[in-house]
């Protein structure tokens, strides 16, 4: 598979999804007006890795801010983890977040109840 | 007597005002906004975290507007714009005020107060519920919102939302949304 290596923008994070490291990130702002043309080719991505992922994947995400648009397509990134979960793989999501942005904890939190997949909440401390 | 949407504002006088917009809301005009903003509240030394408690409404308000405005009315002076929106960025005791207006057709004004109304009744808890329950049940609609926005807002204010429906014409209302985003919550 290829990776998808997406270099960050002041309004889209960075990306990277590497089949062959089992450790994905995605990272910086995402602020996006149409979050779902960014996220889509990811979702699709992660639903062709479902087929044979390696036996233990780890996501990183690290973001500074996400818009309400994002935070629906961030959760179809996190569905498509939760399915190659349920398939008996492992995953893991650390859900980063800066000291004190009690709001970036709680958006972790939200995805946590819902979704089916241990979760990590990492404090950045500067 | 001529329809001025920014009568809002003359029995409003209080507060510095850093950015004061009317017209087109597209992507540019968003990126420049918050580039502004930004900017301001570095330079007045804000603690990162209220800054982007402050950065995060600001874009939701935007996107609100980006996604969700109705077409101007046909005898409205400014034609150009299919977007047409307008923002008010103040800086008040203890945190920061965001405006905007925008126009509603009549027949889309009920769901939003209703949808306003609901929000403000409800408590910080349950705001957080009705999040989780929009974030998990509903899609995407056409427009590319979410239905998330206003429930954002609240949540991260932690403040009811003061709104205002003023009569154009019978078709059209232009609403306005008040967002007060202190450093107490």
């Amino acid at each position: 598979m290829e990776p998808i290596i997406i270099e960050g923008t002041p309004k889209t994070p960075t990306v990277k999804f590497d089949s062959t490291e089992g450790v994905f990130e995605i990272k910086g702002r995402s602020i996006p007006e149409n979050s779902v043309e960014f996220y889509k080719p990811l979702v699709d991505w992660l639903d062709s890795y479902k087929e044979s992922p390696l036996t233990k994947t780890v996501v990183n995400i690290r973001l500074e801010y996400f818009n309400t648009s994002s935070s629906k397509c961030i959760l179809d990134v996190l569905k498509k983890l939760e399915a190659i979960h349920k398939a008996k793989n492992e995953v893991e999501v650390n859900w980063y977040y800066e000291e004190d942005d009690e709001d970036m904890l709680e958006a972790g939190e939200d995805y946590e109840s819902i979704i089916r997949v241990p979760f990590k909440m990492i404090e950045i401390v500067e | 007597m001529s329809f001025n949407i920014e009568n809002y504002f003359s029995d409003q006088s209080n507060g510095n005002i850093i950015l004061f917009y009317k017209g087109n809301v597209d992507s540019d005009v968003i990126n420049h906004v918050l580039d502004t903003v930004e900017d301001k509240m570095v330079e007045v030394n804000e603690q990162s975290r209220f800054r982007k408690k402050v950065y995060n409404v600001l874009v939701e308000s935007l996107q609100n507007l980006y996604h969700h405005v109705d077409r101007v009315p046909e005898d409205f002076e400014d034609q150009a714009f299919e977007k047409y929106g307008l923002l008010v960025v103040k800086k008040v005791e203890g945190g920061y005020k965001i405006v905007t207006g925008n126009f509603v057709l009549t027949e889309n004004k009920e769901k939003l107060e209703e949808k306003i109304k609901r929000i403000n009744r409800s408590s910080h808890e349950e705001i957080k519920e009705l999040y989780k329950f929009i974030l998990n049940r509903q899609r995407i609609s056409a427009k590319g919102g979410g239905g998330l926005g206003l429930v954002d807002i609240a949540r991260k204010t932690g403040n009811k939302l003061e709104y205002a429906f003023k009569e154009y014409n019978d078709k059209y209302s232009f609403f306005y949304l008040d967002i007060l985003v202190n450093k107490e919550n």
